[in-house]
């Protein structure tokens, strides 16, 4: 496969040429003391507005443009219709505040999507509030925090294994618990070190399943045992939820809490990092901390219910990412029961197959079965004096997203690569023979990469080193030597 | 593939889930074609009132602003919506700068030299902007506005739960609906990290005293604003603000029900290495090219973990793109023009519904933005359901939060209220003289 991607000089919004302003006497609208003098926004012709943002459209990779295996990101296919959907006046032009009886239709939405994802979560209720999966981990550790609390306990260390996502220790870290890391064992939880570090002060185990090597825990119910009889609960990071629709779930693996990507699992798009959404399943026994309001249904129809003593509050206005969750409910009755078993049987074939075909091309550590994505290594070609950034910047001149780089970090010169199932064999092939290709290529051609992309390898040390973050910082900075 | 991996069955791909976990399928209903997805969710929806079916005069954060066509032809360019965060710059350079003009476009509005790619909306961006108060400034009281929106209060309160940062309360002066300076001096102390006030204020209306707020401490100074009023108003970098926090939904992004929303959240440049979220930086490629690519990462929650200055990843880019838009097509003049004309509207509204006998609006004296209150000499709640049973939404009862004001309710209107709207409000006001 051969790539070019367009690359415009594209001048800065505030260079082009702006038609004159046009003053406006606001002396009879605002006090004297509060009058704003001069606005730097260029005045456009729309049309102007509307080629400088295609140009930049065209200068950048979506999943529409080409595969995009970024580990543990779920880059699947975005339906066109959910996007129709939640373009609708009666989705857009709703007010969160309107009267319950004027937003019946939204409300039984959000209703019916609560009881569907605690139906595949194995769970017993769940809260639609949170704005992304980092945001559902820090409301689960506020919901662990309020049950134990509401038990006269007092417990401040969070578990986390050594294959955690970065997210998970700073929600722990930003709410103050005590973070205790417990290293892997052949890719998997170290039972014993588990056993070790729970006690008596363990509020939570974090824990995704299968993990970011893309390797189930297999002794997921003996980690649940011993979390338990320390008193702590078992927190599902669904971010991987992708491999197992219809196998296993979170509840039958005795999980407490778990929150969704719906953004990921669910495909509502990533829009460039958001927005996503982030709803959270709890057990019966956590429930009565969940966010206000939970959306209800009595005599007289769906019902916002703030009644709710024990609640740990809000963590954001109103109820959530509505325009994400029509879209994630639609997918879901799209796919029905036997399409989300189907998506994560094709999710985990995709893998399988492409770990399988990449053998003798990149070293995988750890033996057996992978789900959804797994972990290649490049250490191996550090003798030729290439890193995995090489790799990853070269894969772009063939057309690819890189894959997710050095993380997880106990695998040297990480690759984490997961396929998502709505990609075909040839695709998934095409890959395999460029990274193929790529590790024979002349060292020099991979460490200058990328050649075909808008421009080159940019310099990130510089970016941080003089941090130039507006156009007003530019302004100010000194001309840069070239 | 199956044969290829050396498998017999897909569920052979599944034989390291142990029997005790397994589950034998999903109870949900099956799959359904498009056509019959679409018409059902469609028909569900249908029984919404929109703005369009029934006037509503509620803000409070969420407004139904024009949107041009231009800003959504842009967010649909599926290059930007199915992309994820451009954590590899040279194939994400569109994404790139159209954040960095975001950043540079919230910088001018708000007169800070800096602005993240988005928190997830005002109240998270208040929840936000007090930890890096606390952190800046050490300190155990962070101070804001006894009239604020009860959701910002609420979610304020679960973001500071780890800092033992303790939230208290400023009254606001009973006839201006400004902040009490007296009361403003009563709280400061040298425990205060941080003092937030918002301006317009919950009551829509201006806060005038910016100035004398800042020069009463020394604590972090943060300001919430509404990014259409800025385009008139001075900007709180004028006034010696930190920290600039807001809700950004008012560009170019529909109300939805309240989600996705937009975090505005802007800072001084001395102050950039405490600031949370992704930050787009310029820098140069390997040939000297103009280039960008996301910086200062070492704050954040991939690379810093427990130190990470917030846990945010996933943010709301697409709306940062979508506001970038918004602003480009409308440029300084048409935003002034949005901006003077909210207030026109709104002061109109108020001294029509003031001249109705029993009415008064708005209930504080002085300047407003594009909201105000209303009060009904024999309480509001009463007018609110009678307004609904004639297919008329009223602002928002403000009697729950602020039980001095259980008579009122905080109205809002932007330039998408028809006169034939309008109108029908009144009317129906009308026949509770």
């Amino acid at each position: 496969m051969s790539f070019r991607q367009a690359y415009w000089d594209e001048p800065l919004l505030m260079e082009k040429r702006s038609a004159p302003e046009v003053p406006i006497d606001v002396s009879e609208l605002v006090p004297p003391k509060l009058r704003r003098v001069g606005l730097a926004i260029p005045n456009l012709a729309e049309f102007d507005v509307v080629r400088h943002f295609t140009r930049l459209s065209q200068m950048n990779f979506g999943i529409d443009t080409g595969f995009y295996p970024l580990g543990s990101c779920t880059m699947k296919f975005n339906p066109k219709f959910t996007e129709e959907l939640a373009a609708l006046p009666t989705v857009a032009r709703i007010h969160p505040d309107q009267d319950e009886a004027t937003v019946q239709g939204a409300l039984r939405l959000l209703y019916e999507l609560q009881g569907i994802l605690a139906k595949i979560a194995g769970m017993d209720a769940v809260t639609l509030q949170p704005a992304a999966g980092a945001q559902g981990e820090y409301t689960g550790l506020l919901l662990a925090s309020a049950y134990h609390r509401d038990r006269g306990e007092t417990r401040n260390q969070v578990i986390l294994p050594d294959t955690a996502h970065g997210t998970n220790f700073a929600s722990a870290g930003m709410l103050g618990y005590d973070i205790v890391e417990i290293p892997s064992k052949d890719g998997r939880v170290d039972l014993k070190a588990l056993g070790s570090a729970a006690g008596d002060k363990t509020l939570a185990f974090m824990l995704t399943n299968p993990n970011t090597l893309g390797i189930f825990e297999e002794h997921v119910l003996e980690i649940a045992d011993v979390v338990h009889a320390a008193g702590g609960l078992l927190y599902y990071d669904g971010a991987n939820f992708n491999a197992i629709l219809g196998r296993t779930s979170p509840g039958k693996m005795n999980f407490d809490i778990v929150h969704f990507n719906l953004h990921k699992t669910f495909t509502t798009p990533h829009g460039g990092g958001g927005p996503g959404a982030g709803p959270v399943g709890v057990k019966k026994a956590l429930e009565p901390f969940l966010p206000v309001p939970l959306v209800s249904l009595n005599g007289r129809g769906y019902h916002l219910d703030y009644d709710r003593p024990k609640s740990i509050g809000k963590v954001r206005a109103w109820y959530g990412n509505f325009a994400l969750l029509v879209r994630a409910y639609a997918y879901i009755l799209r796919m029905g029961g036997d399409g989300l078993r189907e998506v994560s049987d094709r999710a985990v074939l995709n893998a399988n197959y492409v770990r399988h075909r990449l053998q003798g091309v990149l070293d995988v550590p750890f033996g057996g079965l992978r789900k959804h994505e797994f972990v290649a290594s490049a250490a191996s070609l550090a003798t030729k004096g290439i890193r995995t950034v090489d790799l990853a910047k070269r894969l772009m001149d063939f057309g690819y997203h890189p894959p997710t780089v050095y993380f997880p970090h106990l695998v040297e010169e990480a690759m984490m690569i997961e396929p998502t199932e709505t990609e075909t064999k040839e695709t998934l092939d095409a890959f395999v023979e460029a990274l193929t290709k790529i590790v024979g290529e002349d060292p020099d051609v991979l460490r200058s990469a990328p050649h075909n992309t808008a421009v080159r390898r940019v310099d990130e040390v510089r970016a941080a080193r003089e941090p130039i973050l507006s156009a007003r910082m530019a302004k100010a900075a000194k001309p840069a030597p070239s | 593939m199956l044969r290829a991996i050396g498998l017999q069955s897909v569920d052979d791909l599944f034989a390291d889930i142990p029997a005790a976990v397994r589950i034998p399928k999903l109870d949900l209903p099956d799959g359904l074609p498009e056509d019959v997805v679409v018409a059902r969710v469609t028909s569900m929806l249908a029984a919404n009132k929109t703005v369009v079916d029934m006037p509503t005069f509620l803000g409070g954060g969420s407004f139904d602003h024009f949107v041009p066509a231009s800003v959504r032809a842009i967010t649909a360019r599926s290059e930007f919506y199915t992309s994820y965060t451009p954590y590899q710059p040279e194939i994400s350079q569109g994404l790139l700068q159209a954040l960095w003009e975001y950043q540079s476009l919230m910088c001018e509005l708000t007169g800070m030299d800096a602005a993240n790619t988005s928190m997830y909306d005002a109240s998270t961006a208040l929840g936000e902007a007090a930890r890096m108060a606390h952190r800046l400034q050490g300190g155990k009281v962070f101070l804001i506005p006894r009239a604020l929106r009860h959701h910002r209060r609420a979610v304020l309160a679960n973001y500071l739960v780890g800092t033992g940062v303790k939230v208290r309360e400023v009254d606001y002066d009973r006839a201006t609906g400004m902040l009490d300076l007296g009361k403003l001096h009563e709280a400061l102390g040298s425990d205060v990290c941080g003092v937030y006030v918002e301006n317009p204020n919950f009551f829509g209306r201006f806060e005038e005293q910016l100035q004398e707020i800042r020069d009463a401490t020394k604590a972090i100074f943060v300001v919430g604003v509404n990014p259409i009023a800025q385009a008139i108003v001075r900007p709180p970098g004028d006034f010696g603000a930190d920290i600039v926090i807001g809700e950004g939904q008012p560009l170019g992004t529909p109300m939805n029900f309240g989600g996705p929303l937009l975090g505005i959240f802007a800072c001084r440049q001395e102050h950039i290495r405490k600031m949370p979220g992704r930050v787009i930086g310029l820098t140069r490629d390997a040939n000297g090219h103009r280039a960008f690519c996301m910086t200062l990462q070492t704050r954040e929650q991939h690379i810093r973990r427990e130190k990470a200055m917030s846990n945010i990843c996933t943010n709301e880019s697409l709306l940062a793109v979508a506001a970038a838009t918004y602003l480009s097509v409308l440029g300084s003049n048409g935003l002034r023009r949005v901006a003077a004309d909210n207030i026109r509207r709104a002061r109109g509204l108020a001294a029509s519904i003031d001249k109705i006998s029993g009415f008064t609006a708005p209930i504080f004296r002085g300047a407003h933005f594009n909201e105000f209150v209303v009060r009904h000499k024999k309480g509001y709640p009463a007018v609110h359901r009678a307004l609904l049973e004639k297919g008329v939404h009223g602002g928002l009862p403000l009697g729950r939060q602020l039980p001095e004001l259980r008579d009122s309710a905080l109205f809002a209107t932007t330039g998408r209220h028809t006169l034939e709207a309008v109108a029908r409000l009144l009317a129906e006001l009308e026949a509770f003289r």
